[in-house]
């Protein structure tokens, strides 16, 4: 009781003096998360808006599919990331396993599917709002899209910030992929797993109580957005 | 682009016949009112003439097909943008051709013209069902349609909303616009319609002028739907 007692006065001293290790951890986990999460915007918003608007066959099943896909296991993404990035492996070449830009791509895998698969289904309802309306106006599929796209926007943020606590909060692909390389790849959630193993509790409860308090103020800010857009656009 | 033939056109869904074997030809000029019970099939065949549906058989024949399509609807339910209300009539322009400047221009000009120009700048959502009406008629207006169809247009509105778009349709009638609309306000169809198109059952069951039809029906359903909707007279 007492060891807890002083492992977390010890974390709040580090959080307080923005202890050098810390600082550099979170850093590293923000930046990593942050482009692996506008990586896979770019690629599941326009993917979501396509599904939302397009019908063509195989459709339905490439919804479920994508929908199961939501649910993939970090570990499973980061051993096939590693297959993929491996000395032998087909992308093997560009020499990037161990390094932040290989936990970049098994975030991105990651959360790619959430981003296309929410925003399918939030486009979509929209679609059904306003399909007549549009296509009324002569708007083409392409046009649409990029309509719903901007008339969803608020929506979509919050979205984008669900995908980037999922990729800070995760922690088997990257460690899989990433090596926790002190100092090179190590980020938040490894730290944490490597510290308790080691007996090392401040600084893991240190990354504990940064994460938390991340995961809340997205959640807070998301709510917050949504609020206000409804409040003006309705 | 005028007339518009439709020659046999049926529309069915779901194995049930919803058009059935429609011949008609929508002229340039008279307003035409399309009078008919519920699920008469209305609504559908003016999705048809707009090109929303298609015929499951038949042939829809716009005069000319030249290039663009002059012509415009609004719905029952009008489907606003999440955005202002001068943008959803932007947003209507441009996607027609207009440059960003000459579309804020005719915005601002057609939004004084149905007198939304102190709501231009709110949200398109959150006016009163009547001003979005409005706002609906003012975005399909703008484009300079030559054809527009209205399905019920004052539907869910008060006494003073409806005058409200009544005198806004007859400004666009007089512009030169073709007006096609449904309405289940037998006054409206005689205050705003020269010709009346009368459906029952996916069929066009007669067609007469506003003055002859409500004076002498020739068809029993006609009669019959009259006399239901002004049981006084
Ligand atoms: N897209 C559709 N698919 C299948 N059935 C439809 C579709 N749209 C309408 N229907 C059906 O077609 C029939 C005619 O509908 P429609 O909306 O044209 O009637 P209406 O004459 O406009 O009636 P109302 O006066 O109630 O508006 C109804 O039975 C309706 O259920
Ligand atoms: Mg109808």
């Amino acid at each position: 009781m007492n060891d807890v007692g002083r492992a977390f006065a010890e974390a709040f001293g580090m959080i307080g003096r923005l202890d050098a290790q810390l600082v550099d951890i979170v850093a590293l986990s923000v930046q990593v998360s942050l482009t692996a999460v506008v990586v896979a915007a770019l690629i599941g918003l326009p993917l979501g808006a396509a599904l939302a608007v397009e019908r063509f066959p195989g459709r339905q099943p490439l919804i479920v599919f994508l929908n199961a896909l939501m649910g993939l296991p970090p570990v499973v993404v980061g051993l096939l990331v590693y297959l993929l990035l491996s000395r032998a492996g087909p992308l093997g070449d560009l020499g990037i396993l161990f390094t932040p830009a290989a936990m970049i791509v098994a975030q991105a895998v990651l959360v790619t599917p959430i981003i296309a698969a929410l925003s399918r289904q939030t486009l979509e309802d929209t679609w059904t709002e306003y399909e007549e309306q549009l296509r009324s106006l002569g708007a083409s599929r392409a046009s649409a899209a990029l309509t719903l796209l901007w008339d969803s926007r608020f929506s979509l943020v919050t979205i984008v910030l669900a995908g980037f606590g999922r990729a800070a909060a995760e922690v088997g692909a990257v460690m899989i992929v990433g090596g926790n390389i002190e100092g090179v790849t190590r980020v938040m959630t490894t730290a944490i797993a490597l510290e308790t193993s080691k007996g090392d509790l401040p600084l893991a409860l240190g990354l504990g109580l940064i994460l938390i308090a991340l995961v809340i103020a997205l959640n807070a800010v998301a709510s917050v957005i949504k609020e206000l857009a409804v409040k003006r656009y309705g | 682009m005028l007339p518009l033939e439709l020659r046999d056109v049926c529309y069915a869904a779901n194995g049930k016949v919803i058009l059935d074997r429609l011949t008609v030809r929508i002229d340039a000029g008279p307003r035409t009112m399309i009078l008919g019970p519920n699920g008469a099939g209305k609504s559908v065949l003016m999705r048809v003439c707009h090109g929303l549906l298609r015929p499951t058989s038949g042939a829809l024949r716009w005069c000319s097909s030249s290039g663009a399509r002059r012509q415009a609807m609004v719905f029952q339910r009008p489907v606003m943008l999440r955005r202002t209300a001068i943008a959803n009539v932007i947003y209507g322009l441009e996607l027609s051709g207009f440059s960003r400047r000459e579309s804020a221009l005719r915005a601002h000009d057609v939004l004084e013209a149905v007198g939304l120009e102190t709501a231009a700048h709110q949200p398109a959502r959150k006016l009163s069902g009547g001003e979005q009406q409005r706002l609906a008629l003012a975005r399909a207006w703008a484009l300079g349609p030559e054809v527009l169809f209205l399905d019920e247009p004052t539907a869910n509105l008060d006494p003073r909303s409806t005058r409200d778009v009544e005198s806004i349709i007859t400004a666009i009638h007089a512009t030169g616009t073709k007006i096609v609309m449904t309405t289940h306000n037998l006054g409206q169809a005689r205050r705003l319609g020269d010709e009346i198109l009368f459906m029952s059952e996916g069929r066009l069951v007669e067609r007469a002028s506003v003055d002859v039809f409500f004076r002498e029906p020739a068809s029993a359903e006609a009669k019959a739907f009259i006399k239901s909707e002004l049981p006084w007279q």
